[in-house]
């Protein structure tokens, strides 16, 4: 009896539920309203048949309850009952069916037309990649991968010389032109997902594969990955942005060919150097940091980390609210003018000689080793030395003093989440792994084994 | 070769009756017995399982004061609760559970056809679970690879456990179902070749359809996932390149090149979605006989239920890749895959329909095992009807990878077979403890249980209709995702610990009625089935003392006008009581079996 009523009590609760939820889909931004008609088409049926049954049931639940002098009746089949109700499911679900196979013969077929470009994953960044005048892509391949060619792109081939290549996780797409995603993996399976273009993809390693559609709708939208992809899948994040087809052509002129990135001169080392005599008052004069003065040890790190953190104090990305040392140095990074300073000074700071940072921090180095191996080396490897490949900088033998401070900022919210930062929330998310300030000393320490 | 009654043979089967204490309740060949070894083995497993889920729902939930869940542990585990609940607990439970339990006496045996094998079978079980729980003590700790193990991020740097807890998880996997076949083989056989004079196949009770088709199923889908595991091994140990192709790990070029991926998802899903239906069949089977006995009425329709499940068994071997529609697979594939998959709703809802037809015109006893049938029937309504959505190959497109899904296959694989576990508990309980469960704890486990997985998983869907990607371990800064989506995740939490806490309700009755319960008598619900009919409660080894039973009728004699109590045993001859009228469906007269 209380169960019927329950029962029935379920049904209208979540027929209630349903059209009070203020989480649905999000706003259509690609010409897939044939999915979103599906889905309804879908629920409409679905819908019915769980209102009628659970309905259906707590009645009987309710009428056929046990009773003095009551007894079933004996009725083992009905055989015509049983064929109807089948008939009846059949149509239902050729109801769905039709129309969901009708949509998907239009997504397996991209139009003539459609704009290509590539889509390349890997732990845990998305690239882009755009043809150039040719309207072709360059053949690329996980053998050509290096930090100077990233996407693969095989060199000799003439179609690729003018790819247009976009090494950062934020990519354009002209608004109301059809466009077929290409998409690739240099590792593991990975998922393009925008939830408002409705549809999604593997990129596996070893083929591509691709979707289609047409954005209708100019805005930013997030780029998910949506196939677990290891331990950073949760932070593996991009961006689209649909705009005006001036906008966009636009936007992709100003971003460099894969022959540019190529035959780039070499940076000037000496340029750099005659610079430097400024940052040596808090960095010291071979980079080996100064604590008294917050300025941390600069020798020995990449010089691809050391010239995208100058880019953003430059550009107000990092130094930031909370960010007092940060706000030090932003006016700093003024002094240098344009992007090729900033190459020469980070190449200058590479050759300054390498010797590991004094130890300031101590901790436990056994919990900072467990917390260390689990969640950080994945990027930052084993060794602490970092790799372009995660965009993971250097961690052993620099400044632990930093590092606790950084980490902290990260804890805190201070770095990394600046929206043009577009690798910082990995680490806000990550450092999560470190309690407090007390385990962030304990990785410290264990770092600090490390050299 | 045909089907002689076993009292029919030259020789009865040999009882070898042990005498030490050892030989009774350890290297015991006694099929009740071993069914409760299973049982309790895939029970503390799913309490692993269990807890594991409350410790993730935890991060999820309220990522800014959990903190000793981070990234590395939480990935590991949600892979090892996926992989414990479906493999170790569901699947040992009601195979090597249930089944163990049921088949021998719903089939008027007196065990299993190889007792030597069925023991083998739960020692070796016991070792694949040592085995993986092994994996939480090595260096790396267990596998965060998702309980798909899909290649190749399952051995790179990038997923943790990837060195041996990977092994461990593989070689357990391996050990799982050299002891399933041990098992499985003798269901089947046993089915097969071990019924009591009378018990034809269409008099079968549908628990032992159930269980037997699902059999079936894993003998044959448990060697994809052999094979599967194995040629993973060979990857990660050996070098080879089934599924690797030529990849970078932390910027370094890989030693492999020319394996796909994607083949391993097929294997896996080959296995994977019969792996459906091995947990669902013996759920759909048992929880037929509940509603029935419990309704005092026969299931309606027992043929059509029967080719139902036959059906669904066979369509279940074509349906996988429905899995894989955005697996960057053909997507021809998908045509042919959304089609085969929604035909399965067919059969699927005529048991439905059966079900809730058996309750009408019936004289319902709301005992508890019909709380937790009736919560079925619910559950597994909403969790079919979302399932034409996943399967739905367009529709796939928005809500693959996203709550949507975890939500799906919890209502449809994890809370309603586990609601027909508990039915099934409470209902062959006095049979197997020979007393009676407090009947109040167990209707506050029950509502405690359905409301609150309700609570869980309904809302759960509507994340996913947002977008909202699973395996996320935390949500992080996203448009799309608002404040109140995170609230919602608190909140799911919240229901989960109540339902997790509630289990404990479950386990103290089932201990506590062992020595306090009421004495149950042989047949406490007046039910029509053979294993009701046994000379003594609990059955003792050999079952049915001097001689075998002669069955008359089918299970589900009840309520048959003129009979004298509204149940009729099965073993009850024609000349006693009234047999089925012929204006009525006979089983007998189908003879679309008779030669199995």
């Amino acid at each position: 009896m209380a169960l019927a009523v329950v029962i029935f009590l379920l049904v209208i609760g979540s027929v209630v539920f349903h059209f009070a939820s203020p989480w649905w889909f999000t706003n259509i931004a690609a010409d897939w309203g044939t999915i979103d008609l599906t889905i309804y088409i879908t629920f409409w049926v679905t819908g019915a048949v769980f209102v009628l049954v659970n309905l259906f049931m707590a009645y009987c639940v309710w009428k056929f309850r046990q009773k003095e002098g009551h007894k079933a009746v004996y009725e083992p089949e009905n055989v015509k009952l049983e064929m109807g109700l089948s008939i009846f499911t059949t149509i239902g679900v050729i109801a769905m069916l039709a129309p969901g196979l009708f949509v998907w013969a239009q997504f397996v077929n991209v139009p003539e037309g459609a704009a290509e470009y590539e889509v390349l994953a890997q732990q845990w960044q998305w690239q882009f990649r755009y043809p150039g005048a040719d309207g072709l892509l360059g053949a690329a391949d996980t053998g050509f991968v290096s930090e100077s060619n990233p996407f693969g792109i095989n060199p000799a081939d003439p179609d690729g010389q003018d790819d247009v290549v976009v090494n950062d996780p934020e990519m354009h797409l002209p608004l109301n032109q059809p466009v077929k995603a290409l998409l690739r993996s240099n590792d593991v399976l990975h998922n393009y997902t925008v939830a408002q273009f409705r549809v999604k993809m593997d990129l596996v390693p070893g083929l591509t594969s691709y979707i289609w559609f047409d954005p209708t709708e100019a805005g930013t939208y997030d780029i998910l990955c949506e196939e677990l992809c290891g331990i950073g899948h949760f932070v593996m994040r991009g961006s689209v942005v649909v705009e005006p087809l001036a906008e966009f052509d636009a936007w992709l002129a100003a971003q460099p060919t894969f022959a540019e990135t190529q035959s780039m001169a070499a940076p000037n080392v000496a340029a750099g150097q005659a610079q430097y005599a400024l940052c040596a008052t808090c960095h010291g004069t071979q980079g080996e940091g100064i604590q008294t003065m917050n300025g941390p040890k600069l020798a020995g790190q990449a010089a691809w980390y050391t010239e995208r953190q100058l880019k953003y104090f430059k550009e107000g990305v990092r130094g930031g609210d909370g960010d007092t040392n940060g706000q030090a140095m932003a006016p700093m990074a003024q002094v240098l003018a344009d992007d090729a300073a900033i190459r020469n000074m980070a190449a200058y700071i590479a050759t300054l000689p390498d010797t590991p940072a004094q130890t300031t921090v101590s901790g436990d180095v056994d919990n900072g080793q467990h917390i260390y191996d689990r969640n950080c080396a994945a990027c930052h490897l084993d060794n602490g030395d970092g790799t372009w490949y995660t965009d993971a900088p250097r961690l052993a033998g620099m400044s632990d003093w930093y590092f606790v401070t950084q980490i902290s900022n990260f804890r805190a919210g201070i770095r990394g989440l600046h929206r043009s930062d577009d690798y910082g929330e990995q680490m806000v998310q990550m450092a999560t792994a470190m309690a407090d300030l007390e385990e962030i000393e304990d990785v410290a320490a264990y770092i600090n084994t490390l050299r | 070769m045909a089907y002689v009654p076993l009292a029919d043979r030259d020789s009865e089967m040999e009882m070898h009756h042990p005498h030490t204490w050892v030989g009774k309740y350890v290297w015991c060949q006694d099929h009740k017995v071993i069914a409760i070894q299973y049982g309790s083995v895939a029970i503390f497993t799913g309490i692993v399982g269990l807890v594991l889920s409350l410790l993730f729902r935890l991060q999820l939930g309220f990522p800014e004061s959990v903190s000793f869940v981070d990234p590395s542990f939480y990935y590991q585990a949600v892979t090892m609760h996926g992989m414990i609940m479906v493999v170790y607990l569901l699947t040992a439970l009601f195979l090597g559970g249930f089944g163990n339990y049921l088949i021998p006496l719903m089939c008027g045996a007196r065990d299993m056809v190889f007792p030597f094998m069925n023991m083998l079978s739960v020692w070796v079980f016991l070792l694949s679970v040592i085995i993986l729980m092994a994996s939480f003590f090595v260096g790396g700790g267990p596998t965060g690879a998702g309980w798909t193990l899909y290649p190749p991020q399952t051995s790179m740097a990038g997923t943790p456990g990837h060195d041996m807890g990977l092994v461990l998880m593989l070689v357990s996997l391996a050990v799982f179902i050299v002891a399933f076949t041990m098992g499985g083989l003798n269901y089947v056989v046993t089915v097969l070749q071990y019924r009591c004079r009378g018990m034809t196949m269409m008099r079968l009770p549908l628990s032992v359809w159930g269980i037997f088709v699902a059999t079936i199923l894993g003998l044959f889908a448990f060697p994809a996932l052999l094979v599967a595991a194995v040629m993973m091994l060979f990857d990660t140990l050996l070098g080879t390149s089934f599924f690797m192709p030529a990849i970078i790990e932390s910027g370094q070029a890989m030693d492999y090149d020319g394996g796909s991926p994607i083949l391993f998802q097929h294997l896996f899903w080959f296995f994977g979605h019969p792996e459906v239906y091995i947990v669902a069949l013996p759920a759909f089977g048992l929880v037929s006989d509940v509603l029935s006995c419990h309704a005092r009425k026969n299931i309606f329709g027992y043929r059509m239920m029967v080719w139902a499940i036959i059906a669904i068994g066979g369509l279940s071997f074509i349906v996988w890749a429905h899995h894989m529609y955005v697996s960057g697979m053909n997507p021809y594939f998908g045509f042919f895959f959304a089609t085969t998959t929604l035909i399965i709703a067919v059969p699927t809802a005529l048991k439905v329909y059966n079900w809730v037809l058996t309750l009408w015109e019936g004289d319902i006893r709301m005992n508890v095992p019909m709380y937790f049938a009736i919560g079925f029937i619910f559950t597994f309504i909403h969790g079919g009807l979302t399932g034409l959505f996943l399967g739905n190959v367009v529709i796939d497109l928005p809500l693959s990878d996203t709550y949507f899904v975890v939500a799906h296959f919890h209502m449809v694989m994890g809370v309603s077979p586990v609601l027909v576990v508990f039915a099934a508990i409470y209902h062959w309980y006095p049979k197997m403890s020979g007393r009676m469960y407090h009947e109040g704890i167990a209707k506050l486990h029950f509502w405690l249980t359905f409301l609150g997985t309700y609570a869980i998983y309904l809302p759960m869907h509507y994340l996913g209709f947002l977008g909202v990607p699973r395996r996320y371990y935390a949500l992080g800064t996203t448009d799309f995702i608002p404040q109140s989506a995170q609230d919602l995740n608190a909140a799911i939490t919240v229901a989960a610990l109540i339902v997790g806490v509630s289990q404990l309700l479950f386990f103290f009755n089932i201990i506590w009625s062992l020595r306090f319960g009421e004495k149950a008598g042989p047949n406490p619900w007046g039910a029509a089935s053979l294993e009701w009919q046994t000379p003594e409660t609990p059955p003792v080894h050999g079952n049915w003392g001097d001689s075998l039973p002669t069955v008359y009728r089918w299970a589900y004699d009840y309520s048959v006008p003129g009979a004298h109590e509204d149940f009729i045993p099965q073993n009850t001859p024609e000349s006693e009581e009234p047999t089925v009228q012929e204006e009525h469906f006979n089983p007998d007269q189908d003879d679309s079996l008779a030669n199995v």
